[in-house]
């Protein structure tokens, strides 16, 4: 049938009412990184909804001092699951994220690796 | 579950990173395979592929009946479906019955037909009141329907996915399903407006 899409020919219009779906890479990030491990077997894709199900609910019950954004329930369950598979335990990527932080400016360049500059 | 303590405090852009890291190094996940899954989704997949099967549906009464009986099936034939569209259910809105689609819980979507969601479908007040208040929260969103129409809230659950076929527009009765595609949007799709005659 016809090829997916044609995203700037005269078929184009619906997307031009669409609006940015990911506000912060990082977003996209999250999003891409569930989908591939659903699709690698990692888990059935209702397991990660119920578990962003239970996230948005918990905000909603007490939504605190944190603003409404989809995709840290995203991040949340994702984490959730892959906890309650041990794939990866939240106090490592706590540990990890720390790690990150304490990067030196300058740790985003482009080129990566070399620091030297 | 949530409790991870300070670590929750951290920005989200830093645990995803790491998050990523960790997969990656345990051979989890491919970065790369992540940068096509993105694109893929934000610039291949989108309303567009709704919008062809809701033209198709207007020019083809066999395809239409099809697409009402089984949705999944129907945007099969055009090639579309995967993740989220296991049990897509498609609903006719007409001059009298108009069907809106929401998810209370989780915001979930067709994503295979309309793309991502909005911001505004993922948002708290949205799924809250669309369903307490859908002639309300339509006229807000700039759709004034009258009494006599009935509105019939679709509320999205893990087991089964909503889709709106909008009315075709009067005006359009020579137009081609390719000259139809254009004319088709997501806020129809979703039920949030009508599509509307060039």
């Amino acid at each position: 049938m016809t090829a997916p899409l044609d995203t700037e020919g005269p078929a184009a219009p619906p997307r031009s009412n669409g609006e940015l779906v990911f506000t912060e890479p990082w977003q996209s990030r999250a999003f891409g990184i569930a989908v591939a491990l659903h699709e690698a077997g990692a888990f059935a894709w209702p397991r990660f909804q119920a578990s962003l199900i239970e996230r948005i609910a918990a905000w909603q019950a007490m939504p605190g001092d944190q603003p409404w954004n989809y995709y840290r329930h995203w991040l949340g369950a994702l984490e959730d699951v892959l906890a309650g598979s041990g794939t990866v335990l939240p106090g490592e990527v706590t540990e990890r994220a720390h790690r990150l932080a304490d990067r030196p400016a300058g740790h985003d360049h482009p080129a990566g690796h070399g620091h030297g500059h | 579950m949530t409790g991870n303590g300070s670590g929750e405090r951290l920005p989200p852009a830093l645990r995803t990173e790491a998050l990523e890291q960790l997969l990656t190094e345990r051979g989890l996940v491919d970065p790369a395979a992540v940068d096509r899954l993105i694109t893929q989704y934000e610039t291949n997949v989108g309303p567009l592929n709704g919008a062809k099967v809701v033209a198709r549906a207007w020019t083809d009464p066999e395809y239409r009946r099809r697409l009402l009986d089984d949705g999944t099936a129907a945007i099969g034939e055009l090639g579309f479906g995967g993740l989220q569209t296991e049990c897509l259910v498609v609903v006719e809105n007409t001059p009298t019955t108009h069907n809106v689609v929401v998810c209370t819980l989780c915001s979930c979507y067709p994503w295979a037909v309309l793309g991502l969601p909005p911001s505004w479908y993922k948002d708290p007040a949205y799924r809250a009141r669309m369903v307490r208040e859908p002639r309300t929260v339509l006229s807000e969103m700039g759709l004034d329907l009258g009494d006599d129409v009935r509105i019939t809230v679709r509320d999205s659950s893990s087991e089964v996915r909503w889709m709106v076929l909008p009315e075709r527009p009067a005006g359009t009765e020579d137009m081609s399903e390719e000259q139809l595609v254009p004319l088709v949007t997501r806020d129809a799709m979703v039920g949030v407006a009508k599509v509307e005659a060039p």
